[in-house]
C-alpha cells in the first residue's frame, strides 16, 4: 500500500514539474528578455539568465512613450476606481441582503443578467456617451448628484407617511421632468468646451457599473448576524450608521478581496482605456505599452522592461496575499 | 428615518451609474442596430446593419474564426484545469505552494503584457523555434497564428479555472471517497464516478464564462497577430473593433455586438438544457 502511494507520488511530481516549469517560463523570460540588448533576444540558443541592460531598455521605453507618467495614469485610475467601486458596491451589496423592498427581485436579477451580457454590447453606447455626449453625461452626472442629495435630505428629515410619500411622488416626478427636459436644456446651455476623453474619469465612470461587486458583497453582507444589526437598530441607530460602524467592519477581508480583483482588472484593462485615451501624456501602462507593438522601429527590450514594470508588483503580492486573489476569483464560481 | 426609502438609498449611487452605463446601452446598441450611422444625423434604417451582416463574408470569416478557437481550446483549457485542479488538491503533492504560484500566477498578468512576450517568443527569431530547432514563421502562418493564440489563451485562463474547480474539488465531502476505497474504487474509477459529477455545475459555470469570453476575444489576436495573416484570426472582436472604431460605423458595430450577444444566450442555454437543470 505505502509502496503503491510512493509511486502514484512519483509519477504525479514527473508530470507535474515540467509542466510548471513550462507554465513559468513565459514570465521568466519576460524578465530575462527586459535585461538584453535587442540582438540577445532573437538569438539562438534563447539567453535565460539575466543580462546588465535593464536601465537601457527603460530608457529606450521612456524614449518611445513616457512610460514613467502611463505608470502614474494607471496607478491613479486604478486607485480612484477601486474606492469608488467598492463604496457603491457595498452600498448596493448591503441593499440587497439586508433590506426586504418593492422591485428588489426585479433589480437584482437585472445587474445579476449583465454578468452574462457580452461586453460589447455596451461599448459602443458608453463611448458615445463619453467621447460624443461629454456635455450630456456632465448634465446628467450634476443630476444625479443634486437628486442624490434631495433624496438624502428627504429621508434625514422626518416627515409623517402622508406627507412623506406625497414628497417622494414630487421628488420621483422633478427627478423625471430633469432627465427630459433639463438635461437637454443644461446641455444647450453649456456654450464651453467640455471633453471627457483622455481624463481619468474616461475611464473610471463607466467601469463603476460593476455587477460583480454586487454579487460579491452581498453574498458577504448575508452571513452577518442579522440579530447583530436588529441589536443596533433597538439601541436607535441610523440605517446608515449600523451599515459604517457594524456592517462593514465585519465585511472586511471581503472587501479586501474584492479590492484586489477590482483594482487588477483595472490596472491591466486595454480596450476600453485605448478608446478614450489616445493623449500620450494621458494613457495607462497597457495603452502605451500596446500603442508600441507591431510599429517596425521599436525596442522589444524596452517593451519587456514594461511588461515586467505593470507585472512584477502584482506577482510580488500573488506571492503574499494569494487567498485574497483566490477569494476573488471564486466569488461567482461556488455557491451557497 | 423613513424606513421604507432607506433601502432605494443605499441603490441610488449604484444604480444610477448602472442604469447610466448599462441598462441604457444595451437598449441603444439595438437602437444603433437600425440606423444606418454612416450619414449625419443618422437615419432609421430598419434592414440596413442586419440586411449586410447577413451577406457579409467577412463577419462569417470572424465568426467562423471565433467558433474555431472555441471549439479547440475551451474543452482543451477545461481538461486541463481539472486534472491540474486534481493534483493540486492531491495529498501526494509536494512542495504545493511552487505548483500553485507557477499555474496561478498568469491570472495576474495582464492582456497587453503576456501578448507582448508571446509575440516575441512565437517570433521566427524567438525562443520556441531556438527550443524545437524549427524555423516556423508562426505570426505569419494561417495555422500557426491560430495556434499561437490557443497556446496563449491556453496559457493565460488554465489556472485561472483550475482555481475554480479546485475550490469545487475542496467542497466534496470526503467520506465520499472514503467510502469508495473501502468499496475497493481505484482513483480512476473515483475521478470519473465521483469528481466529475459533483463538479459538474462548476464545470458548467467556467464553460459558460469561457464561452463568453472567447467570444468577445480582442486583446489577444489585436496585438499578437493582429487578426492576420490575411483575416486567418480576426475574431468578432477585432472585426467590431475595425467596424465600430477605425471605420467609425457605430450602426454596423452595434449590429456585430447585437450578434455575438445573441450567440452568447444560444451557447448559454444550449448548455444549460445540456448540462444544467439540477444546478
Amino acid at each position: 500500500m505505502k509502496r503503491r502511494l510512493w509511486w502514484r507520488s512519483f509519477w504525479l511530481h514527473l508530470f507535474l514539474t515540467p509542466l510548471a516549469l513550462l507554465w513559468l517560463a513565459p514570465l521568466w523570460l519576460m524578465f530575462v528578455f527586459s535585461t538584453h540588448p535587442e540582438i540577445a533576444i532573437f538569438s539562438t540558443p534563447t539567453p535565460i539568465l539575466p543580462g546588465n541592460q535593464f536601465a537601457a531598455n527603460l530608457q529606450s521605453l521612456q524614449a518611445d512613450t513616457n512610460f514613467l507618467r502611463s505608470l502614474f495614469n494607471s496607478v491613479m485610475v486604478a486607485g480612484i476606481y477601486t474606492v469608488l467601486s467598492i463604496f457603491l458596491t457595498s452600498l448596493a451589496g448591503y441593499a440587497f441582503a439586508r433590506f426586504e423592498f418593492w422591485g428588489k427581485g426585479l433589480l437584482f436579477s437585472l445587474v445579476i443578467a449583465t454578468l452574462t451580457i457580452p461586453y460589447f454590447a455596451v461599448v459602443i453606447p458608453q463611448f458615445i456617451l463619453v467621447a460624443r455626449e461629454a456635455k450630456t453625461l456632465l448634465a446628467i452626472l450634476i443630476g444625479m448628484a443634486v437628486f442624490g442629495g434631495i433624496a438624502a435630505l428627504l429621508a434625514w428629515l422626518r416627515f409623517s407617511p402622508t406627507l412623506g410619500r406625497a414628497l417622494w411622488v414630487g421628488y420621483a416626478a422633478a427627478a423625471l421632468g430633469y432627465l427630459f427636459l433639463g438635461v437637454p436644456a443644461l446641455r444647450e446651455a453649456m456654450t464651453f468646451d467640455f471633453r471627457l476623453t483622455n481624463t481619468w474619469w474616461a475611464v473610471i465612470l463607466p467601469s463603476l457599473a460593476n455587477s460583480l461587486g454586487v454579487f460579491f458583497m452581498r453574498q458577504n453582507f448575508l452571513s452577518v448576524p442579522m440579530s447583530l444589526l436588529e441589536a443596533a437598530r433597538i439601541d436607535g441607530a441610523g440605517e446608515f450608521r449600523i451599515f459604517f460602524r457594524i456592517a462593514l467592519p465585519l465585511v472586511l477581508p471581503a472587501m479586501a478581496a474584492l479590492a484586489i480583483i477590482l483594482f487588477l482588472a483595472s490596472w491591466n484593462d486595454y480596450l476600453w482605456p485605448l478608446l478614450v485615451l489616445s493623449d500620450r501624456e494621458m494613457q495607462t501602462a497597457p495603452v502605451a505599452l500596446g500603442s508600441l507593438i507591431g510599429l517596425t522601429r521599436v525596442s522589444w527590450g524596452g517593451i519587456m522592461v514594461g511588461a515586467v514594470m505593470t507585472t512584477l508588483p502584482f506577482l510580488v503580492l500573488f506571492l503574499f496575499l494569494q487567498r485574497y486573489f483566490i477569494a476573488g476569483i471564486t466569488a461567482g464560481g461556488v455557491k451557497d | 428615518m423613513n424606513r421604507s426609502a432607506t433601502p432605494y438609498l443605499f441603490l441610488l449611487p449604484y444604480l444610477a451609474i448602472f442604469a447610466l452605463f448599462w441598462a441604457w446601452p444595451i437598449l441603444e446598441s439595438l437602437l444603433l442596430s437600425f440606423q444606418n450611422t454612416r450619414v449625419s444625423p443618422p437615419v432609421w434604417n430598419l434592414s440596413i446593419n442586419w440586411g449586410r451582416i447577413l451577406g457579409d463574408a467577412a463577419f462569417w470569416d470572424a465568426l467562423r474564426n471565433t467558433v474555431l478557437i472555441l471549439v479547440i481550446q475551451v474543452p482543451l483549457m477545461l481538461a486541463l484545469a481539472t486534472a491540474l485542479a486534481v493534483a493540486l488538491n492531491s495529498q501526494l503533492l509536494r512542495a504545493k505552494g511552487f505548483f500553485r504560484f507557477a499555474f496561478f500566477a498568469p491570472v495576474v498578468v495582464g492582456a497587453v503584457a503576456y501578448s507582448a512576450v508571446f509575440r516575441l517568443l512565437f517570433n521566427q527569431n524567438g525562443a520556441v523555434n531556438a527550443a524545437l530547432g524549427t524555423q516556423i514563421n508562426w505570426i505569419f502562418d494561417p495555422v500557426g497564428a491560430m495556434a499561437v493564440i490557443i497556446v496563449t489563451l491556453t496559457w493565460r485562463w488554465t489556472g485561472y479555472n483550475a482555481i475554480i474547480i479546485l475550490a469545487g474539488l475542496q467542497s466534496i465531502p470526503k467520506d465520499l471517497y472514503e467510502a469508495a476505497e473501502i468499496d475497493g474504487a481505484s482513483p480512476w474509477q473515483q475521478f470519473w464516478r465521483i469528481t466529475v459529477p459533483s463538479l459538474r455545475p462548476v464545470l458548467l459555470f467556467c464553460l459558460v464564462l469561457s464561452i463568453i469570453g472567447t467570444l468577445q476575444l480582442f486583446t489577444e489576436p489585436w496585438l499578437i497577430t493582429n487578426g492576420g495573416p490575411g483575416t486567418a484570426t480576426t475574431t468578432l472582436g477585432v472585426y467590431l473593433y475595425r467596424q465600430g472604431f477605425q471605420n467609425i460605423n457605430f450602426g454596423y458595430a452595434s449590429t456585430i455586438a447585437y450578434a455575438i450577444t445573441l450567440l452568447a444566450l444560444v451557447f448559454s442555454i444550449i448548455q444549460l438544457r445540456l448540462f444544467g437543470r439540477e444546478s
